[in-house]
């Protein structure tokens, strides 16, 4: 089941051959390059995106908690702390964040996406109250400086995104943990009835959304040089948008890790290809949903599973399977 | 009876508010209340259908902005109030329909179909406005958003007559009946011979076209049109819905409990304004107040089941 060919790879197909063919410089080592960049971050929420989707969840809340570490950080650094200190706040803003959805989720019965709807507004409310929604500046030059930086001709935000992918890879289909992943969503019965506590690795999937955000916020304030508080509302929809069309579905531990790659490079490739074009912007974000709705569209025509009921949107918001 | 703990939540909000501020209980706050409240209630309650249908539709507060930006061009270019109101009102019902035919023909995902129609919606007004912003309308359309008939603003009429004819429609009607079947199983449905797509392409349209009335209402009230004037919208909807106590499984929930879940929502949303609170603080509040009615109504339902 592993290697299957989902819609978006045609996409991403179809679009570097068009980009390549009507963009000028589409096709050059610096703007692959650029799309890389820009792709790093996505990449970096869609990756625990994906194994939450796989537990037949979502997360609402990533964009915001991400823009909340991105102002917790550039705080801290406002504050002359050492960047390893402003890193470590940041990720523990986000490792509280996605412990706590995952508690209201697992332990109190919230479904998905209403808790993290909750922790949406929790976050964003808390990044606008502690900046009075102005920008935090004056970060200093050691976080620019590192994501400026380049290791082996490589930027430093595509090496963290390569690295955390293939870190999400080998855990998921190489680890005993991600075998439970699969299982939360997919037979949690079994993992219970197995001796698996199914509900502290359901817990830990949501923590590795928050502290993967934390991990953004890295990124996100050193390509601004600054913090901001709503910098990076609307990303979980991005995130959410490249595991759906990368082929993992919201159906019982469905889920395939090199289409959410897939999904974030068509994400970006895009975005980047229409630039090059020069749509206008305005229409670049109407791209991502005709995107998203003509990935979903090739996969069900000529998927190898036709028949999806997929009128009711259960399994997205419904508790865990199994649950108490 | 969960209404009957919303309205007791309702009534204790006031009860704080009025020790608290002494503009709270005056005639003038409760009207801008209510006016606030019919607004949010004119998104939640198509929403509200859409949700009890086990669907969803993220694209409401896109398909406000997008509605008010064609009625506004509408008015300028016709000089006519009906047109822009037609203009709104098809507008936000043909994005109903179109949302309604990617959930029953195309069959995708409820969240899936509706969220890339809020990127498309949002790119289209964009591009549309390029950056414009279209203001000063005649004084006969801004009084639905902001006039006053006998003593009460016009909008509360609207949030009245949608209550009542949304009420009707749920609860005493065969139509109304099958859109909870739906929600609560749609196999069962299908089964037992509810057209579930119409249904579902019903609801919908409604939501589309409840988004084009508030687009309207808005509009009127604003009176100035921008690209990303529905943005702030759809969350706030949500909200009111989940708090309302209509579940996201489908199946449960009512319009008049939707009513009362805005009136909660604006009446914090007033009261942080009266007491003077920082506005940044709305977010968290709004999203502390939807964990805590969904975990109370999970708790209460849980609490009834093992007592049966």
């Amino acid at each position: 089941m592993m290697w299957r060919v989902p819609g978006v790879t045609y996409l991403l197909a179809a679009l570097v051959v068009v980009f390549s063919i009507f963009g000028s410089g589409f096709a050059s080592l610096p703007n692959l390059f650029t799309i890389g960049v820009q792709s790093s971050i996505l990449l970096l929420l869609a990756l625990p995106m994906t194994l939450i989707v796989m537990t037949e969840g979502l997360d609402l809340s990533m964009g915001a908690v991400l823009s909340l570490a991105g102002v917790v950080m550039a705080m801290a650094l406002v504050d002359g702390r050492t960047l390893p200190l402003a890193f470590a706040a940041a990720v523990t803003v986000g490792l509280a964040f996605g412990a706590f959805n995952g508690l209201l989720i697992v332990a109190l019965g919230i479904p998905p996406f209403v808790a993290t709807l909750g922790t949406l507004g929790i976050a964003q409310g808390a990044a606008l109250a502690a900046t009075d929604g102005q920008s935090v500046v004056g970060i200093g030059d050691v976080l620019p400086a590192l994501y400026a930086s380049t290791w082996l001709g490589v930027p430093f935000s595509i090496l963290v995104a390569a690295i955390a992918y293939v870190v999400f890879h080998l855990a998921l289909y190489r680890t005993r943990l991600g075998s439970y992943v699969f299982a939360i969503g997919g037979n949690r019965e079994a993992l219970v009835l197995a001796g698996v506590r199914a509900n502290f690795y359901h817990v830990a999937v949501y923590a590795v959304g928050g502290l993967m955000a934390g991990l953004a916020a890295l990124l996100l304030t050193g390509r601004m040089n600054a913090g901001h508080p709503i910098a990076a509302i609307g990303m979980e929809f991005d995130a959410i948008a490249a595991v759906i069309i990368g082929g993992t579905s919201f159906e019982r531990g469905n889920g395939w890790l090199p289409g959410t790659l897939l999904g974030v490079l068509a994400v970006g490739v895009l975005n980047n290809g229409l630039n090059v074009m020069a749509v206008s912007s305005s229409l670049q974000v109407a791209g991502v949903g005709l995107l998203v709705i003509a990935a979903l569209l090739i996969d069900s025509f000529a998927g190898p599973n036709k028949a999806r009921p997929t009128y009711a949107r259960r399994t997205l918001s419904g508790p865990p399977s199994g649950s108490p | 009876m969960t209404v009957i703990y919303r309205l007791a939540v309702v009534l204790l909000l006031g009860a704080v508010l009025t020790s608290q501020s002494e503009v709270f209980l005056t005639v003038p706050n409760l009207l801008n209340v209510l006016r606030q409240a019919s607004l949010a209630f004119l998104i939640a309650s198509g929403l509200t259908l859409v949700i009890l249908a086990a669907g969803l539709d993220l694209s409401v507060g896109a398909n406000v902005g997008l509605s008010a930006c064609i009625a506004a061009t509408a008015i300028k270019s016709t000089g006519s109030i009906a047109a822009g109101i037609t203009a709104g009102l098809a507008c936000g019902s043909a994005i109903g329909i179109a949302n309604g035919l990617m959930v029953t023909l195309l069959r995708l995902p409820p969240f899936i179909a509706t969220y890339g129609m809020l990127w498309i919606l949002h790119g289209i007004s964009y591009w549309y406005m390029a950056g414009e912003t279209i203001y000063g309308f005649p004084q006969g359309f801004r009084a639905i958003g902001s006039g006053y008939w006998v003593g009460i603003p016009v909008p509360v009429y609207l949030m009245a007559a949608t209550l009542l004819a949304g009420g009707v429609f749920t609860r005493y009607t065969t139509y109304g009946h099958e859109i909870y079947t739906v929600g609560a199983n749609a196999e069962a449905a299908r089964l037992s011979g509810i057209p579930v797509r119409l249904r579902l392409n019903l609801v919908y349209t409604l939501s589309g076209a409840m988004a084009g009335l508030a687009a309207i209402v808005y509009l009127a009230r604003l009176n100035s049109a921008e690209a990303d004037i529905g943005e702030p919208l759809m969350l706030p909807a949500i909200a009111a819905v989940l708090v309302g106590g209509t579940s996201l499984f489908g199946g449960v929930g009512t319009l008049t409990g939707t009513l009362v879940g805005t009136i909660i929502l604006t009446l914090v949303l007033n009261g942080m304004n009266l007491l003077a609170v920082n506005a940044n603080w709305q977010p968290l509040v709004t999203g502390v107040i939807v964990l805590l009615a969904v975990w109370i109504d999970i708790v209460t339902r849980q609490r009834a089941e093992t007592r049966s």
